[in-house]
């Protein structure tokens, strides 16, 4: 695990609690979006589960004996889903797919990638993408499941490739 | 019947005359005694008895002084109680040592009974009464007299009555007790208010003396020395505003209201700058009743000024917090001035919670933490909610994005 190079705010107490001033706390918000995104990053994670941010080292700052309530988690959260930089997975809200980058984001780093290496009209499948040998110099090696399916979905909107499904295993033609 | 005594018919000096009566009969309790078809004569301080026509020759006879009676009854007589009351009963206190002979040396009843023939004259029942009630024998010049009057062992009576007639036993003695006490605080108490009344009334007069004098020696200026007049006036202060505005000197409510701002105005601005140009609401009524001594307004009033302070262009201004919390402050102490002031004290102190600032600043938590929250809204400070409490901290988001 990477170590974390926490920034300022976080060993300043009111960092841990909303800031009712408009513009303070869009700031604060701000700050705990790169920060959340940085750790997750770093991690390697992609969610987040609201339940579990209590132990969570990142939304505890055990030196300064503050923490970051569920409350103020969620009200982070639904910003960054404002942003499009987080979605809820379930309708509880509990649990949260976190994007380092947006869909958009990835889905173009993909096609990149694929347009940059010439498999354009050629298909590759989903674990090659992930786990290939070619891919991991890539920011998307090893990324989630869905948040990669999410972002090939949303370039297939775009029409830019097709996902297709053959035996058990998934794979995406890029045009 | 071991009370009465033998003596010649003759009034003591003092004593007085009041009723007779004829055809009495007198019983030692229940019992009959000789001593029937007599004569009854009340005075102030005995009952005399003799037979028919003795006591007007001035012959020996039975006398009972009424010191010794300390109650009477009547008895009502004949069958089926017809006729009215024909005996007088009188409940008797033990005989006292040193009394003359009498027709008997001891007794067993502690009452005897006059029984009148003819019926109890209702008139003579109640000179009786009175007679004992009036106690006339303790009073000082009679007394006198009749030491000198008649032998020294008669006389030679301590305060054996006196005694008697206080001491009360049982129930109606403490029920009695309890009244006298409550009439006489009754009685302090009205005399105390009474005091109070005359004072309010007397205050006004009070305030145009003084305001008399001291227009004198504005006069006299010359002739007094500044020094003088300053002390003077000093005095006055402590007595108070020398000229409340009272409500009945004013037509409507609205003027008074002016003019109570006005004076608030005049008044408040001192005492502000000294308090850090900030005070509740509740301590500026304290402070402004205290200054008026007797003409006290109620909150209502003060309030209801403050929001006229505005209209009059006064020095400072009613303000309402979000919270809810009133004060009156300066109005040079706006927010932005609040602000800057406390984001200061923030820098110096790192951190700091609203009981801190009331130390540093000497306001109120309630105004500490008012203040604090004014900064924190004008993005001058953010806030620390944690298990210890409100704290506030310079507000770095905006300070280190700025930089």
């Amino acid at each position: 695990m990477t170590e974390i190079t926490w920034p300022w705010q976080y060993n300043f107490p009111p960092f841990f609690t909303i800031q009712p001033h408009a513009e303070t706390r869009a700031k604060q918000l701000e700050a705990w979006q790169q920060l959340i995104v940085e750790y997750l990053k770093a991690t390697r994670q992609s969610t987040v589960d609201v339940r579990e941010t209590q132990n969570n080292p990142l939304f505890n700052n055990t030196a300064i004996n503050r923490k970051l309530s569920q409350e103020a988690v969620l009200t982070i959260l639904e910003d960054m889903a404002r942003t499009g930089r987080a979605a809820p997975t379930d309708k509880s809200k509990n649990v949260w797919e976190v994007y380092w980058h947006s869909l958009d984001e990835w889905g173009n780093m993909v096609y990149n990638w694929a347009c940059s290496n010439g498999l354009n009209n050629s298909v590759c499948t989903l674990f090659e993408l992930r786990e290939g040998e070619n891919t991991v110099d890539e920011e998307f090696h090893g990324l989630d499941m869905n948040v990669l399916l999410k972002a090939l979905k949303a370039l297939e909107i775009k029409g830019k490739c097709e996902l297709m499904e053959f035996d058990d295993n998934q794979g995406v033609k890029f045009f | 019947m071991d009370r009465f005594e033998y003596i010649e018919a003759r009034l003591f000096e003092g004593e007085n005359y009041i009723k007779r009566d004829k055809n009495v009969k007198i019983y030692d309790g229940d019992d009959k005694t000789q001593f029937t078809d007599g004569e009854v004569v009340l005075t102030t301080h005995r009952i005399l008895w003799g037979k028919p026509g003795d006591i007007p020759r001035g012959l020996v006879c039975l006398s009972l002084h009424l010191y010794y009676v300390f109650c009477i009854e009547e008895e009502s007589g004949g069958v089926f109680g017809l006729g009215g009351p024909k005996r007088i009963i009188l409940n008797l206190s033990p005989s006292l040592p040193g009394k003359r002979p009498g027709p008997a040396v001891v007794s067993t009843y502690h009452f005897l009974k006059l029984s009148f023939k003819d019926g109890v004259d209702p008139a003579f029942f109640k000179a009786l009464y009175d007679a004992i009630a009036a106690k006339e024998w303790e009073s000082p010049s009679t007394v006198a007299t009749s030491l000198s009057v008649s032998s020294p062992t008669t006389s030679a009576k301590p305060s054996g009555p006196t005694v008697n007639s206080k001491i009360r036993s049982g129930i109606v003695g403490i029920e009695r007790s309890i009244e006298e006490q409550h009439r006489a605080t009754d009685q302090s108490i009205s005399v105390a208010f009474q005091d109070l009344t005359k004072l309010m009334e007397k205050a006004k007069d009070m305030v145009a003396i003084s305001k008399a004098i001291s227009a004198k020696i504005r006069e006299k200026q010359g002739d007094i020395s500044e020094d003088d007049t300053v002390r003077f006036k000093s005095y006055l202060m402590s007595l108070g505003i020398d000229d409340p505005v009272t409500r009945d000197t004013f037509r409507s409510d609205s003027d008074y209201y002016m003019g109570l701002a006005q004076q608030l105005s005049d008044m408040m601005v001192g005492v502000l700058m000294d308090c850090g140009g900030i005070m509740s609401l509740a301590d500026v009524w304290c402070r402004v009743n205290r200054a008026r001594g007797l003409e006290l307004i109620s909150p209502e009033d003060l309030l209801n000024a403050c929001k006229l302070l505005q209209t009059i262009d006064a020095p400072l201004s009613l303000r309402k917090f979000p919270s809810g919390a009133c004060v009156l402050q300066l109005n040079s102490q706006r927010d932005e001035e609040v602000a800057k002031n406390i984001s200061g004290l923030l820098e110096e102190n790192e951190t700091l919670t609203p009981v801190k600032l009331s130390q540093i600043a000497n306001v109120s938590v309630l105004l500490a933490r008012e203040h604090l929250l004014i900064t924190e809204r004008l993005g001058m400070a953010c806030r620390d909610e944690s298990m210890e409490g409100l704290a506030f901290y310079p507000n770095l988001f905006l300070r280190e994005s700025a930089s």
